[in-house]
């Protein structure tokens, strides 16, 4: 009675955490500007189930691919399992499906449950000593700091001994269920005699074979694994909102709001669409036009801190895993340059988190995302090649963030490298990005005629 | 060649009452470098040999406004575009074909919600339709024994997913294709994009082109395939940087088409 009493404060506790940290990433994402991703419905869901559901991009590497796999697909279906943990939490049941399933099925759901369980166990021991022992050079690289390093190692540690206390109670579980009915009523454990398999479960048959037979023993083996297991889930859950493994929900909604236009397009500017419209219209009256909303705020061009960029580049940024496929495949990131694609969502991320809180409390710093945080001659170095774009297996786009902070740097600061401007002043009076005439632009077709061959 | 090499301008074209075929947009790099009129000049040269009727647009064109858009100045893009779109609209132009993929992209991508809709269409796709319709043929022979290998621009590769046209043409050369390590959608970017063409690179330890040109060099090529006049200057000095030009050739592959057509 009183475990159950502690289980559902536990969960109350959890479910509050939880919520409300979520509601509050949520109206972090809503400071973004709109942007109408309504369109195209069923292309969205399929983009969805190929890349985060289907895991598409993540196979580009094998070895992690799989990996990965065994465990996110431990983790969707174990839930199936948790689902039973819930109710018998809540009720004092005990393993409350089995009467529903019968003996054999569900021997067979658990073992296939273990067999998830030793994968991910597996996989999480492998993706430790790769990223701990192993020298792979995307898990280093200056955003990735004492946090998210072990933000990393965190989450792969409590998942490891959340699969291993899974696997010790089930054990522990079927030995009190081979005992004979007498002894275990005896001390008082009637839960136990109801339940009855030919064999132990498929796994943790190897652990229960070397457990011991006293009953008090095995019960608190089991009750101990239960507990274990049940807080290091909802630890778990109130911890994943803090940390880059957000990423296992938003995956879902982030590659359903991917961009479906080519990925060379960028867009052309809505707000300076307009202005170039009145510029170039020869009967539109300059001063007549910007009469009816003169009190509105004019848009920056551009984007200077978090809220003058979308909320899907916002959404992105909170699913970004930190992988560093991104940054691993930039060609500028390759060449010693300062840029890291995977710094630059990392960045937006901290910076929204910092002015969401400032929001709340209501005292503004001075700061934004641009300066503060990311440096000109970060943005200034990219090819705008679209690598990070490609590589990243959720569908973020660190591109489009670079891009808007260099239109404002460029358009509201006319902060461009020097280069830069005379190139813009090369293509603005001649027609190209260098100093050429434009009336000589065809010279090559007499050039073709004159010595026949070019 | 003979008068036949006249290359006439859209005006010209509609004045006497006709429409081209498509229209040829050369690009800044294909009127001015020297390098990469070179491109220009092959690529005309298969159209010709290939009797499509075309068109360019001459000192009506004018750039694209891609380098300045990458950069940041969406206002001097957007203007750039105004304009040009009045030129081809004004000239009910259809079909653009270019062997610049920045130009390509652009057009391809961002024209059409300003106004301009044209069927937009990269030279080495243009290439394999002409030889798959046998309206141009090329004997590889020259080429037997040759390692090539296709350097993918991002503006045609990554950023509009076409693969295989340059790599089909290229096949018609009988020559041993390779291909990098990093290809395809993985392809390594020359450096060029982004604006990067116009300024010094920022501070790092290497040069972009010359980490390509490694990727480049571990394939051991006779010929470097480029679609793009920029990576094809990027990675023309690379392999200068290298020391390997006399043994690895940095072309076009409207230059190689039109090598084995005998042009
Ligand atoms: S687009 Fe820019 S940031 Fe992304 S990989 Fe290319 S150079 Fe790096
Ligand atoms: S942006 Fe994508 S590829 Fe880059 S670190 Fe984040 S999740 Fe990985």
């Amino acid at each position: 009675m009183i475990s159950n009493i502690v289980f559902i404060i536990l969960l109350g506790i959890t479910s509050f955490l939880f919520i409300r940290r979520i509601r509050e990433i949520r109206s972090n994402i809503n400071l973004g500007r709109d942007l109408d991703l309504s369109d195209n419905k069923s292309r969205r869901w399929k983009t969805m189930a190929r890349v985060a559901l289907g895991q598409s991009k993540m196979t580009v590497r094998p070895f992690a691919g799989i990996m990965h796999i065994f465990i996110y697909a431990g983790f969707v279906l174990i839930n199936l399992e948790m689902l039973e943990i819930f109710i018998d939490g809540a009720f004092g049941t005990h393993r409350v499906f089995y009467p529903l399933l019968g003996s054999s099925l569900y021997h067979t759901l658990i073992g296939f449950f273990e067999i998830l369980a030793f994968l991910v166990l597996f996989a999480c021991v492998a993706f430790l000593i790769r990223r701990n022992i192993g020298r792979i050079q995307r898990f280093s690289g200056k955003e990735m700091t004492s946090w998210p390093k072990s933000d990393a190692n965190i989450i792969l540690i409590v998942e490891s001994i959340l699969m291993i206390v899974l696997l010790t109670m089930n054990a522990a579980d079927s030995v009190l269920f081979s005992l004979e009915d007498a002894a275990v009523i005896a001390a008082g454990h009637n839960q136990y005699t109801n339940i009855a398999f030919t064999d132990f479960f498929w796994i943790s048959g190897i652990i229960a074979n070397m457990l011991p037979s006293n009953v008090e023993t095995l019960y608190m083996i089991e009750r101990a694994c239960w507990w274990i297991h049940i807080v290091g889930v909802f630890g778990f859950l109130i911890y994943i909102p803090y940390s880059k493994h957000l990423h296992i929900f938003l995956a879902f909604p982030n590659t359903y709001y991917s961009r479906l236009e080519p990925i060379g397009e960028v867009g052309n500017l809505e707000a300076v669409k307009k202005e170039v419209e009145l510029m170039m219209d020869p009967n539109q009256d300059p001063f007549a036009a910007s009469a009816p909303d003169a009190d509105a705020v004019p848009q920056r061009f551009g984007a200077k801190d978090v809220n003058d960029l979308s909320w899907k580049q916002l959404m992105d940024s909170y699913s970004c895993t930190e992988c560093g496929r991104c940054t691993s495949e930039c060609p500028a990131n390759q060449t010693g340059k300062l840029l890291s694609p995977r710094k630059i969502m990392m960045d937006t991320r901290d910076r929204l988190e910092e002015h969401g809180k400032n929001l709340k409390s209501g005292d503004e710093d001075a700061k934004s995302l641009l300066g503060d945080y990311i440096s000109p001659e970060e943005l200034w170095a990219c090819t705008t090649c679209n690598a990070c774009v490609q590589a990243c297996p959720v569908n973020i786009n660190p591109l489009s963030i670079i891009v808007d902070l260099r239109r404002f740097l460029v358009m509201e600061e006319s902060a461009a490298p020097n280069e830069l401007n005379t190139m813009f002043t090369n293509v603005e009076n001649n027609g190209a990005p260098w100093q050429f005439a434009q009336a000589d632009r065809g010279n090559w077709t007499e050039e073709m005629d004159k010595t026949g061959s070019g | 060649m003979s008068e036949s090499m006249k290359i006439p301008t859209m005006a010209e074209m509609t004045a006497s009452g006709e429409q081209p075929e498509v229209l040829f947009w050369v690009g800044c790099m294909g009127s001015f470098d020297d390098r990469a009129k070179k491109i220009t000049k092959a690529f005309a040269k298969l159209l010709i040999k290939s009797n499509v009727k075309f068109a360019v647009l001459g000192a009506e064109e004018s750039c694209t406004g891609d380098p300045a858009k990458r950069a940041g100045n969406e206002f001097l893009y957007q203007m750039q575009a105004f304009a040009n779109v009045q030129v081809l609209n004004g000239y009910e132009v259809k079909r653009i074909v270019t062997s610049c993929p920045h130009c390509f992209n652009i057009l391809k991508n961002e024209y059409p919600e300003l106004g301009g809709n044209y069927e937009v269409i990269h030279h080495t796709q243009f290439l394999q339709r002409l030889l798959n319709e046998g309206r141009l043929e090329v004997k590889g022979g020259s080429f037997k024994g040759k390692r090539i290998t296709f350097h993918d621009p991002c503006y045609l590769g990554r950023a509009n997913g076409e693969y295989e046209a340059p790599r089909e043409v290229l096949a018609k050369l009988d020559a041993e294709l390779t291909e990098m390590k990093r290809c395809k959608d993985r392809g390594l970017c020359c450096g060029a994009g982004g604006a990067q063409m116009f300024k010094e690179a920022e501070k790092g330890d290497k040069e972009v082109n010359v980490e390509r040109t490694e990727d480049v060099l571990e394939v051991k090529p006779d010929i470097v395939a480029a679609g793009c006049p920029f990576c094809n200057t990027m990675m023309t000095d690379g392999v200068k940087h290298f020391n390997k030009e006399s043994e690895i050739e940095v072309k076009d592959i409207a230059e190689l088409i039109a090598e084995a057509a005998d042009l």
